[in-house]
């Protein structure tokens, strides 16, 4: 302390947050926007908002996160319609449960919108330089050292280094350290935090080689257009923030392709040995594909812009870490490929990620008070799932600078929960992705209903900016007032056309129906009740109409997974105290003994959850719980 | 203890009388809502503390069993919540029944030591007990473990293994279509999951059936020997009763009551009622004892149908009321005819005098409990499985109508990931985790 004061250095912040990724700027928002100072550190402000990956914000599972994250006030939504150059609904055709939201992204406008927040948020500040200590005092932090010495004191600081520690990159049997291609890793840092006592584990990640989109021939290739009406990621959004709209590409790889890879596969790190560390199995690298599923002709590429002022293109579907000699070959392989041009090869990279087990859901590491870890660090991969992370250990950190009790999304509110629950109760063998069979509350966590889920948490936490609290307000209030309407307005059917009511309604009416009883058959929307003209309907605003449409055609299943929820909810209400000696716990098999010390869950909801655990051990838990509360009573 | 209100956790059921024949069982039930489960189990408006006569329908309004509720109000009961106990007679088919209308009512059965561990947790129970309960919820689980591992051996487990595989294919191809739209990948088209999962219907309806006659095993049925005056009934009910298979009660009534023999047919207990002979009658205490006969004989799983075969058969038609699939015809008396024979394979020949026939007869009667349509091997099946199996098949038929009505897919996809929880119960977990794996390693999903 003496030696900061000599040194003239002595900053101090509410929250450090280390890293500009996608979990980064949003812990970073998040802790700001609920009045704490904060700062956030980067070893390079240019990439602050960077997508390292494929350029593209959302998709099924994913756009779910991204709806949530934007719910509680969050960047990323809002990024993506300003850098967004071609939007999809996937799953249009399936029930809203599993519709999502995917834009094309411009890596340069993206990352600008990302840019222009952060440096307008109040209460943030930037700082460029790695970050290479922690300052601990004892297992408490106290704030983190950069490269040349410099000192930043705060109690909380959220770490976000994605890839970046110990990351080394395979391109064939070349290796080299790296955090992304073109970035130096945090080697320091890594090395620090490998003291702690936090398990270490290793995970690889791959990317495709990037191509010149003019030497590629696309009439070869298929066009994927971006769906029309454009779709809009953030719920404050509109079509008006959208930049230029281009389409996406599709083409296919070919036996000959296949067989340049089987000829090669034994230059492939990961098939010689050189990498054994554990791959994502729904982003399997080409080298793969061809190995595992040798029986098929053919594989898909989307072909993807890297943004409008580039020529560079994206060609997902082809990630590999074979030499750059063996890249160029396949590639040129592929149909509207034949002369393409590889403006930086695909890699893939190792990494480190720490055991997300050990954290608290709060996200808050076990080990080290004020300490939180969020993004790829977790074991997981994907820009939406960092951000996600970034939101709650924001929020968070922020929360224990206020001395207020950490905010847990639950399973049954938010894909977020979900996620959460997931890392920190069962860990993770392979980079975590979201998908919606993740969810058992899928049907109630949907993209379209993210705000009413999560907008009114946000307003309490203090993370939501009053323009977006009186949208949303207007909004929740209009779906209420409209929903009322449609159930006590009824239709005679002598007072309507019987023409009209075939035409869309589907049948005609026998008796008396209310508006919101038609609305429950499959085939009549909001909009056959204007058709009709059935009174006070004209005026439903198409995102309240969307809302009330699928509460009354969902209405069966939603009640039947609140139930469930309701059920459960009981055990998510009893907590477990943080001292708990599950040793002492009577009549506990030993492997639920030492289970529930790892895991230490927060609630028996959570113990519940743990691979392994029965009921009669939670009854056991209870039983152990109460009889401790009465020993304390009568003590 | 302060004076908030108690929440009230969901309905359980349990048997709280040791499993078997007793005078009496008693069935409980505690939790929200429980009264109303019990207003329809009696159709009475029970009131506290009050013992009711009553019968016990099942939800199709047919009599169980008729014997005694009480409702105890919230706080005043053992767990402390709202409860209900059930007094009915010790019959383990008749608590079992009772047991499963209330939980087509809504209750679920109780997890072993539930009711103590409410007990204990609503401050019915006081802390030196606690231990006692943990050891119950112990010892129990131990139990259940085991009776559960042996009501699982062999085909049983074989068969519930197979359709939850089914399944997992199912929904490894409806949660590929749901979670990887825009990959090119093979999996099953709407139209071929239809009929997979028509086939799974059926296997799950099959099994059922078989599960239901393996719970047979455990419960019992009941034989009613029925036929004119001096036919052989009751000689052969006592030929029964003391021969090599175990006798485990014998309760003699006057002569017009039907007498009773618990017996073990090749595993199987089963109850026989010798009823009184059927004939023409004005005399009012014999009419009594017919009429009482009818009802046996209605009630009953099967029906041993004597005939004198040294009378005239011709005179000796089995009556309407009867219902002819449950009637096993037995020709008694062969001894009496030199020579005699039958070319029908469905009447048994019997001398009960000599003994010859006697082993026949049983095998024909555990065939016809056991059901052979199938031709599998009887196994066990416990209520919980059974419950399990059939909440599982209501889940797929539901799927079966979301599959076909407007492709419903995600839809259809929760009633599925219902089913399998419900399997579960019986074949062990499968996560969103282990399903996630089975579409990575099905399907080449990846960009």
């Amino acid at each position: 302390m003496q030696l900061d004061r000599t040194m003239n250095n002595l900053q101090r912040f509410d929250v450090i947050v280390i890293g500009g990724g996608h979990a980064g700027t949003e812990a970073a928002l998040a802790a700001a926007r609920m009045g704490c100072q904060t700062l956030l550190i980067t070893h390079n402000i240019e990439t602050i908002g960077q997508m390292s990956c494929n350029p593209a914000i959302g998709g099924i599972g994913k756009s779910h996160l991204v709806k949530e994250i934007d719910a509680m006030g969050g960047a990323m939504a809002l990024a993506a319609d300003q850098g967004g150059i071609q939007f999809r609904i996937l799953n249009s055709r399936k029930g809203p449960a599993v519709r999502a939201t995917r834009a094309q992204a411009d890596r340069i406008l993206y990352k600008a919108a990302i840019r222009k927040l952060v440096e307008n948020q109040e209460n943030l500040q930037l700082f460029q330089q790695p970050v290479d200590d922690l300052i601990l005092e004892g297992n408490v932090i106290k704030g983190v050292i950069t490269q040349s010495g410099l000192r930043f004191h705060a109690p909380a600081v959220v770490l976000t280094t994605g890839t970046f520690l110990g990351g080394k990159i395979h391109v064939g049997d070349m290796n080299y350290a790296a955090g992304r291609a073109g970035d130096p890793p945090a080697i320091t840092l890594a090395q620090r935090l490998r003291e702690l006592d936090l398990r270490v584990g290793r995970l690889k990640t791959g990317t495709p080689p990037r191509i010149d989109g003019r030497t590629i021939d696309y009439t070869k290739t298929s066009i994927q257009p971006g769906d029309t009406p454009t779709p809009v990621f953030s719920f404050m959004g509109n079509v008006d923030m959208h930049p230029q709209q281009v389409n996406c590409h599709i083409t296919y790889t070919n036996q000959t392709t296949h067989e340049i890879i089987e000829n090669d596969i034994h230059l492939s790190p990961m098939y010689s040995g050189r990498i054994d560390s554990i791959g994502p199995r729904y982003c399997p690298s080409i080298e793969d594909k061809v190995t595992r599923f040798a029986e098929r002709q053919q594989h898909q590429i989307f072909i993807e812009p890297e943004g409008l002022q580039t020529h560079e293109v994206y060609p997902n579907g082809i990630s590999t870490s074979l030499p750059y000699e063996t890249q160029r070959r396949f590639v040129q392989s592929i149909a509207g490929f034949e002369h393409a041009h590889i403006t930086r090869p695909g890699y893939a990279i190792e990494y480190d990620f720490f055991d997300p087990r050990d954290l608290q859901p709060s996200l808050q590491t076990k080990t080290i008070n004020g300490l939180y870890f969020a993004g790829q660090i977790n074991g997981t991969t994907g820009y939406e799932e960092a951000a996600a992370q970034g939101l709650v250990a924001g929020i968070n950190a922020a929360r224990q600078v206020k001395e207020q009790e950490a905010w847990i999304p639950r399973r049954n509110e938010a894909y977020i929960g979900v996620m959460i629950d997931d890392l920190v109760t069962r860990g993770t063998l392979e980079p975590y992705r979201m998908f919606t069979s993740r969810a058992e509350f899928r049907l109630i966590l949907r993209q379209d209903n993210a705000d009413l889920r999560l907008t009114e948490i946000a307003h309490d936490l203090g993370c939501l900016s009053e323009t977006q609290w009186r949208k949303f307000s207007e909004k929740r209030n209009a779906i209420e007032r409209h929903t009322q309407h449609l159930q006590n307005t009824y239709l005679h059917p002598d007072l309507v056309n019987v023409e009209k009511c075939k035409e869309y309604l589907g049948t005609g009416l026998r008796r008396e129906y209310s508006l919101y009883e038609l609305l429950r058959r499959p085939e009549v929307a909001i909009n056959s009740l204007k058709q009709i003209g059935a009174e006070g309907v004209a005026d439903i605003k198409d995102d309240v109409a969307e809302q009330i449409e699928i509460q009354a055609k969902y209405a069966g299943y939603i009640e039947r997974q609140n139930e469930q929820v309701e059920r459960l909810s009981k055990q998510e209400d009893v907590k477990l105290p943080k001292d708990i000696n599950y040793a002492a716990v009577i009549g506990l098999s030993n492997e639920a003994k030492q289970k529930l010390s790892e895991i230490r869950p927060i609630t028996i909801g959570q113990a519940a959850r743990i691979s392994g655990i029965t009921p009669s051990a939670i009854s056991l838990l209870l039983v152990h719980l109460k009889v401790n509360s009465q020993a304390k009573k009568s003590a | 203890m302060p004076k908030h209100k108690l929440h009230q956790k969901e309905p359980i059921c349990a048997l709280a009388t040791p499993a078997g024949r007793g005078a009496l069982a008693i069935v409980r039930l505690s939790g929200r809502k429980v009264l109303e489960i019990a207003n329809q189990i009696t159709n009475k408006n029970l009131t506290p503390r009050h013992a009711t006569f009553t019968t016990f329908l099942d939800d199709k309004k047919e009599i169980i069993d008729s014997g005694i509720a009480v409702f105890f109000k919230s706080p005043e009961s053992f767990t402390a919540e709202d409860m209900v106990e059930f007094y009915c007679h010790g019959n383990p088919v008749v608590a079992d029944l009772i047991l499963k209308t209330l939980c087509e009512f809504g209750a679920r059965l109780a997890n072993p030591g539930e009711f103590s561990l409410r007990a204990f947790l609503n401050n019915k129970i006081n802390l030196a007990q606690a231990e006692a309960i943990a050891d119950l919820i112990n010892c129990t689980t131990e139990q259940g473990v085991r009776t559960a591992s042996r009501s699982l051996q062999g085909e049983f487990s074989n068969r519930v293994n197979l359709i939850d595989e089914n399944l997992i294919q199912i929904r490894t191809n409806i949660e590929a279509h749901l979670d990887f739209p825009d990959e090119e990948i093979d999996a099953d088209q709407i139209a071929e999951l239809k009929v997979k999962l028509k086939d799974v219907d059926f296997s799950l309806d099959n099994l059922f059936k078989i599960a239901q006659q393996g719970e047979r095993l455990q419960t019992g049925a009941s034989v009613a020997i029925a036929g004119k005056p001096n036919v052989g009934k009751s000689s052969l009910l006592n030929s029964l009763a003391q021969s090599d298979i175990a006798i485990v009660t014998e309760i003699p009534g006057t002569t017009r009551d039907p007498l009773i023999a618990d017996v073990n047919i090749n595993g199987i207990p089963v109850r026989l009622i010798d009823t009184a002979g059927i004939r023409e009658t004005q005399h009012k205490i014999e009419m009594k004892g017919i009429e009482r006969a009818h009802q046996n004989i209605s009630q009953a799983d099967i029906i041993l149908w004597l005939t004198d075969v040294s009378l005239d058969l011709e005179m000796d038609p089995i009556p309407a009321e009867i219902d002819a699939t449950k009637v096993i015809r037995v020709h008694n008396k062969i001894d009496l005819v030199n020579g005699y024979q039958t070319n029908d394979k469905e009447i048994v020949p019997l001398s009960v005098k000599t003994g010859q026939g006697m082993q026949g007869l049983l095998n024909k009667i555990y065939e016809k409990l056991i059901g052979q349509p199938q031709g599998d091997t009887p196994f066990l099946a416990r209520r919980r499985h059974l419950n399990a199996l059939q909440q599982a098949n209501e889940n797929i038929a539901a799927a079966l109508i979301r599959l076909d009505e407007n492709r419903e897919l995600e839809l259809a996809a929760e009633e599925l990931r219902l089913a399998q929880q419900e399997l579960g119960e019986i074949t062990g977990e499968f996560s969103s985790d282990d399903l996630l794996g089975r579409i990575f390693s099905e399907f080449c999903i990846g960009k």
